[in-house]
């Protein structure tokens, strides 16, 4: 055996060792992480299930009991409830009481309450967009790297934009409920609000990744910043714009009702008062509503989405 | 430069299409800022906001927001009595001997009062009050059966029937009546928040009760008085550190868990919804659909249902977080599987590996950073949003919240666990991002490969 040759299988054992070395270690890396995230997984098992009001194994074999009420003893009476015919199960209480909430629009013709209370979550998402949207487009080109007018004025706007993001929307809401009143208003306030600082961030990220030949050619013939912004930079985003907002408004259709549950009206609160109550066909009725509605508006706005700004908008389109 | 009309005539002859768009094509922006007014002018009926708007009392939204950095002491005097004395609610932040030092007792048997120094002060006795404030002073004479303020009345005194209501702002507020003189003093902070009146460490110095812990006596006979500071600042009653804390981190326990598990589940499923990946089409659309199904129901409902399975705590929020999340991540799992690089699969295909090594080897390498992001991103935002649903009985700091709100006079403890919140959020924000671009040099060279394939 030469001398080179020696070396050579030297160098290769050498190699295999630290890949070797660098493959164990990170196979421990691996399991290590892996082992962490299964303890604290099972720490924080046993901690919300000591905190809770009710134990796991305990109410596992009656999870279904508790479904018994949602079975009603008459399935027509889910229709009944939906559109709020009466009922021969009506004794004047609360469960069975569907006619008592027809909203009358002209003589005899009425909306049923639960559209009614469906069209009102359904606005509280679609107003408190158009608020969002409209701050966060002008935030979003002061906010964006690239555009905007002055480096402090950016910091300034960018965390009072983190600011909303991350303030709790409950206290806005239970803030505004003591000023406003309780209800829809303070819910609009509330989810627009969070919005604002929601849509802006994703704006002016969209903002920092366009193509600058156009703003440098209107800069060029000396156009001023509001110029540049509305003839080289919004054509570029809009569609992109668009594409965010609409799932804003899935994302807000959902808030309003969780809002609406505590407090803010529409139908989260009246959800809530029937699951409490334990009205099983009234609880089925508005299920189903709420179901249909979201499934509706999620399947039209990625219909629109994907007209607007192609597959490429559900990559990682959430993020 | 101008174009003649020939010049244009003979552009659109060259180029119609642009000239003769449909006429939806044309108009659609002014089709829909026309859309957008009218709903407007729809949604300002439906909420009937101008109705809404004058019955609301914008005058409570700055003393509310004073209220979550501040406290007040409210003493009250009753002249009717045989001796003035000042008298202090029960449970004020002052604990059970106040004794301030703006509260003074003159040495003819009046009071002064100093709301903010002398400058803004009021002195009374039996017969008459004198309130200064704005660099006036003002007398009121209460011998004639209701207060009566005796010369010109400044524009921040309001004379009602029985009571003169003397307003300074921020610091505070004097209203007197024949039998009793009120006052109303702001401090800016939070009131008693180590240490509450019943605490054997109240009203003592940080260095006082340093020391005492140090090398003091005990203070209860068996306990250290390390444990008994500790004990008491855990239990304030005021503040309840002890279950803000406890809250808190059932909130991050519920986002944590139910992202965890929601990720744990959906991740074989996704395979099965993949298009590519299914070994059924039919199978590829139930699993879609039940994805679908799952967020569509929405995390509010399954909240409200889990805490009827469960009874209402942090059990219920992590399983409608986890409901909530086998569907979200069920979706963009199976999409981002969707959109792999076919070759890798194909290759390790190529060398007779079975179903599961290929994909381990072929597709797993490829998807895995991206299945991480989207579940930090994921238990992000359910951060966020676990407040919210603790307010329906789901567990966490989201009911202690509400609850805190209901009353409107505790703001300066919503303010508190808003702080606590926001600090959370902050924290998680700044985890999960740190994650996820360590993870995005991988992510990088995916983008680019989505580019590259159109």
């Amino acid at each position: 055996m030469t001398a080179s040759a020696t070396i050579h299988s030297d160098t290769t054992r050498q190699q295999a060792d630290a890949w070797q070395h660098q493959t164990s270690l990170r196979r421990l890396y691996t399991v290590l992480g892996v082992g962490l995230l299964l303890a604290a997984m099972i720490a924080s098992m046993w901690f919300a299930d000591e905190a809770n009001a009710g134990h796991f194994f305990e109410r596992l074999p009656h999870i279904l009991d508790f479904l018994s009420w949602l079975i009603p003893k008459d399935w027509n009476d889910v229709w009944r409830a939906l559109f709020d015919f009466a009922s021969p199960s009506d004794k004047g209480t609360q469960e069975f009481n569907f006619p008592l909430g027809r909203v009358y629009v002209w003589g005899g013709f009425y909306i049923p309450e639960y559209f009614e209370l469906m069209l009102t979550t359904v606005n509280v998402a679609l107003v408190s967009t158009f608020i969002g949207f409209v701050f966060a487009v002008p935030f979003s080109f002061i906010a964006a790297r690239n555009l905007t007018p002055h480096p402090a004025l950016r910091l300034v706007v960018k965390r009072f934009m983190e600011l909303l993001r991350a303030f709790p929307e409950i206290v806005i809401a239970g803030l505004f409920a003591a000023i406003v009143s309780t209800g829809p208003i303070a819910a609009i306030i509330a989810i627009g609000l969070h919005s604002i600082g929601a849509l802006g961030k994703l704006f002016y990220e969209v903002n920092e990744n366009i193509d600058m030949r156009a703003e440098e050619g209107l800069r060029a013939v000396g156009a001023n910043w509001f110029e540049r912004v509305r003839f080289a930079d919004l054509p570029q985003v809009l569609p992109n714009f668009m594409s965010y907002t609409l799932l804003r408004i899935e994302i807000n259709v959902r808030a309003s009702t969780i809002i609406g549950a505590v407090g803010g009206g529409g139908i989260g609160e009246e959800l809530k008062l029937s699951i409490s109550g334990g009205f099983g066909a009234k609880t089925l009725a508005l299920v189903l509503l709420l179901f249909t509605t979201i499934f509706l508006i999620d399947q039209f706005s990625a219909w629109l989405r994907r007209k607007l700004v192609g597959e490429q908008a559900f990559l990682m389109g959430a993020a | 430069m101008t174009m003649t009309v020939d010049e244009i005539r003979a552009i659109e002859e060259r180029f119609p299409q642009v000239f003769r768009r449909p006429l939806y094509k044309r108009f659609w922006p002014l089709f829909l800022v026309a859309g957008t007014i009218l709903y407007l002018i729809y949604a300002l009926w439906f909420f009937s906001l101008p109705q809404v708007m004058r019955e609301s009392h914008w005058e409570r939204l700055p003393l509310f927001l004073s209220q979550w950095i501040s406290y007040d002491l409210q003493p009250e005097f009753r002249l009717d009595q045989p001796e003035i004395a000042p008298k202090y609610p029960r449970f004020s932040a002052l604990g059970e001997h106040p004794n301030p030092d703006w509260v003074i007792r003159n040495s003819d048997g009046s009071f002064t009062v100093q709301i903010d120094g002398e400058a803004k002060s009021v002195t009374f006795d039996k017969t008459r009050a004198t309130i200064v404030a704005n660099g006036q002073a003002v007398p009121v004479s209460l011998t004639s059966g209701k207060p009566v303020v005796e010369g010109p009345v400044p524009d921040w005194i309001t004379v009602h029937d029985d009571e003169v209501v003397a307003r300074m702002g921020f610091v505070g507020e004097v209203r007197v009546t024949v039998d009793r003189v009120k006052i109303r003093k702001r401090f800016l902070g939070w009131a008693n928040f180590v240490f509450d009146t019943r605490s054997p460490f109240f009203g003592k110095s940080a260095r006082e009760v340093f020391s005492l812990i140090v090398s003091g006596p005990e203070l209860r006979p068996g306990t250290s008085n390390l444990a008994l500071a500790a004990d008491n600042i855990w239990n304030n009653s005021q503040w309840q550190h002890g279950d803000v804390w406890t809250k808190l981190l059932q909130t991050i326990v519920m986002a944590f868990l139910g992202t965890l598990l929601g990720g744990i589940v959906a991740f074989p499923l996704a395979f099965f919804a993949a298009r590519n990946i299914t070994p059924s089409g039919l199978l590829s659309q139930v699993l879609k659909r039940f994805f679908d199904f799952m967020r569509s129901v929405d995390m509010l409902i399954w909240a409200l249902f889990f805490t009827r399975a469960f009874g209402p705590g942090p059990l219920a929020g992590s399983a409608a977080i986890f409901f909530t999340e086998i569907g979200t991540l069920g979706k963009t799992y199976s999409e981002a599987l969707e959109n792999i690089d076919d070759k890798p699969r194909e290759g390790v295909l190529s060398t007779g590996a079975n179903g599961l090594l290929v994909q381990r080897y072929g597709v797993l390498p490829e998807v895995v950073p991206i299945f991480i992001s989207q579940t930090l991103y994921q238990w992000e935002s359910n951060t966020r949003g676990a407040t919210i649903i603790g307010a329906v009985g789901a567990g966490g700091i989201g009911l202690k919240l509400w609850e805190a709100m209901r009353t409107n006079s505790n703001w300066a403890n919503v303010f508190y666990m808003v702080l606590l919140t926001l600090l959370v959020v902050f924290v998680f924000d700044n985890i999960s991002n740190f994650l996820r671009r360590r993870l995005s040099r991988t992510l990088h060279d995916y983008n680019r490969l989505e580019a590259a394939q159109g």
